[in-house]
């Protein structure tokens, strides 16, 4: 028996199996366990007390929840050699600089490049969608030349500026201001007289909302989640994810400590994507590459 | 494509040459250029010079310490001939890179395609239950604690409770297991920017052409995949395919943060830790650079192959 979908105008039925649904709900539901089970592992290591940490065999669940171990994870970072806050400030500001930067200088190279015609627009562009091909770890070591030669080794620079020019960041709101801003708008702006710098901030930022909470989300997700870096020498510069691997990377008797910061560093990045799902998918849906 | 349009239009214009028209159309343009500006000079400065640097520095033996003399192709010589680690990097590298970008692909487009008919509010929960690792930093490190190399790991607990084993595992010190589990663990990170553009892309079919199939005859939903799904989403899928091989080239990272840097025997050597080991430890530049240039060949080669193989589905 199969079972109809009806679409919009009742008119035309899909054909859905019965067997067919039953298939994909029992591989979305391996899948989502094989996805979901160590995030929930985590939380509930975080939540064990210390017997049930050290129970054989472990358990997925715990019988006594208690947050003793976020208390000893605070109880270590407050004997951090560098004052904690300092790691806490050291990744807030150079996410928020370096987030800020690139949202401003790729919405604008992004508008150029998918609103004017311009000699060399389209090969450049072409360049910068080519550097999706590579990883940056390729580079990584003649990025430390040339930072020394800027002498910006060992400052904020090295982590904000190269966030500047992330091509993901710019790629996506090309395409996106490309489908989502339409000529005819930008047209009757130019010829009330607007410059184009006028245009760009007054007409079309406005229309991509969805484009800059993309870009945020996925530029502030890169730098929060950086630890050590290879241009940071400075104990007191370093990421608080880099100080956070450091007080769990003290064996076992830290299990909890650690799981308890795992769960603080992973909750962030989550609820940013939570309110923005919406928007990213939206903006994703001109993401593709025609040629 | 820009010097074409030019040279197109400069022929309907007879007073004036190719080159008169571009620097007419620059001058008129001057804003475009001030506003790619910031960026371009950014990305130039630290992803487009860094690349021609390697390529440069590739041929030379600089160690950050002497004046580098031009050894020519010495570097790629002693690389493919002379180096049996780089050998095992490669073959490592190409194991992982062709398991878990083919794998994350496809299982990225399957899961998407799977969700796209749920109902809009729990489509929104399984998708942040498949994409939330990906996006969660350091949270891989759990399965160290599921895989642990005592009793207190799940996996080990269990085994031993249901008698497969009687002597613990060392997971991650063990060369038969740390390729495996590498694998898996990349797998389970890797739905993120590909995932996120198949849903997109799935969600922006327009329904009247899958009625439209089912009145040509369109029996299920394998054939609507095929026939209808697969084709209207194809810049989705060379867009999700460009990002899945380049993240299956860059795990580096997650393998030495399970497995430690270097990792037992080499068994889960790849090519981004002998550049790491080479540039990063040892400061023999010259060499870590030919490292880098032949990565990053193997990175653009498969991306260009890939992206020819996809330009043909639905065609």
């Amino acid at each position: 028996m199969a079972k109809k979908l009806r679409t919009r105008n009742h008119k035309v039925v899909l054909a859905r199996s019965r067997g067919g649904d039953a298939g994909i709900t029992f591989i979305l539901v391996i899948f989502g366990i094989f996805m979901f089970l160590p995030m929930y592992y985590v939380v509930i290591q975080s939540l064990k007390p210390l017997d049930e940490l050290w129970m054989f065999p472990p358990r997925f669940y715990v019988a006594k929840p208690t947050f003793n171990n976020f208390k000893d994870l605070f109880t270590l970072m407050s004997g951090s050699l560098v004052p904690f806050s300092r790691y806490i400030f050291n990744t807030v500001f150079t996410s928020v600089a370096g987030v800020i930067g690139n949202l401003f200088f790729s919405s604008l190279a992004a508008y150029a490049f998918a609103k004017i015609k311009f000699p060399g627009g389209k090969s450049m562009f072409k360049l910068v969608r080519t550097s999706l091909m590579f990883h940056k770890t390729v580079t990584a070591v003649t990025c430390f030349i040339l930072m020394s030669a800027l002498q910006i080794i060992d400052t904020y620079w090295a982590i904000i500026i190269p966030a500047w020019g992330s091509t993901l960041g710019l790629y996506l709101m090309k395409q996106f201001m490309e489908t989502n801003v339409t000529d005819a708008v930008l047209e009757s702006s130019r010829l009330d007289g607007a410059s184009e710098l006028k245009t760009f901030w007054v007409i079309a930022m406005p229309m991509v909302k969805p484009g800059w909470l993309t870009l945020i989300v996925y530029s502030f997700q890169d730098l929060w989640n950086a630890g050590a870096s290879i241009y940071i020498h400075s104990e007191q510069l370093k990421s608080l994810n880099y100080a956070i691997q450091q007080i769990t990377a003290g064996g076992i008797k830290r299990a909890g400590a650690s799981a308890a910061a795992t769960v603080i560093m992973m909750l962030v990045p989550i609820s940013v994507f939570i309110i923005t799902q919406s928007n990213i998918i939206e903006t994703m849906g001109s993401s593709g590459m025609k040629d | 494509m820009s010097q074409k349009t030019a040279t197109k239009k400069a022929v309907a214009r007879k007073d004036m040459t190719k080159w008169q028209w571009t620097w007419k159309e620059m001058k008129r343009n001057k804003v475009a250029y001030l506003m790619i500006l910031p960026y371009m000079l950014v990305f130039t400065c630290f992803t487009v010079l860094p690349v021609v640097l390697s390529i440069f520095i590739s041929f030379t033996d600089f160690n950050m310490l002497q004046m580098p003399n031009i050894v020519w192709l010495d570097n790629y010589i002693r690389l493919f001939l002379d180096d049996d680690i780089f050998i095992t990097a490669c073959k490592n590298t190409l194991i992982f890179a062709a398991i878990v970008g083919p794998v994350s692909y496809f299982m990225s487009l399957i899961i998407a395609w799977f969700i796209n008919e749920l109902p809009p509010k729990l489509r929104a929960i399984v998708t942040l239950i498949f994409y939330a690792p990906s996006i969660s930093g350091q949270v891989y490190l759990v399965w160290q604690t599921l895989f642990s190399s005592d009793a207190y790991g799940w996996a080990n607990a269990w085994m031993m409770k249901l008698g497969v084993i009687n002597k613990e595992i060392a997971f991650f010190e063990d060369a038969d297991w740390v390729m495996p589990l590498c694998i898996v663990v990349a797998l389970w990170t890797s739905l993120g920017t590909s995932f996120l553009a198949f849903i997109a892309g799935l969600q922006g079919i327009d329904k009247a052409q899958f009625e439209a199939g089912a009145v040509d005859g369109i029996k299920n939903r394998w054939q609507e995949f095929w026939f209808i799904t697969l084709p209207n989403m194809k810049p989705q899928l060379m867009f999700g395919a460009v990002m899945a091989i380049t993240n299956s080239f860059g795990f580096g990272g997650v393998v030495t943060a399970l497995c430690g840097f270097p990792s037992v025997d080499y068994a889960a050597h790849t090519i981004v830790h002998h550049l790491d080991d080479y540039g990063g430890q040892r400061f023999e530049i010259g060499y870590s650079s030919t490292i880098a240039v032949v990565l990053f060949a193997v990175m653009i080669g498969s991306n260009m192959l890939v992206k020819k193989v996809l330009s043909k589905v639905g065609s």
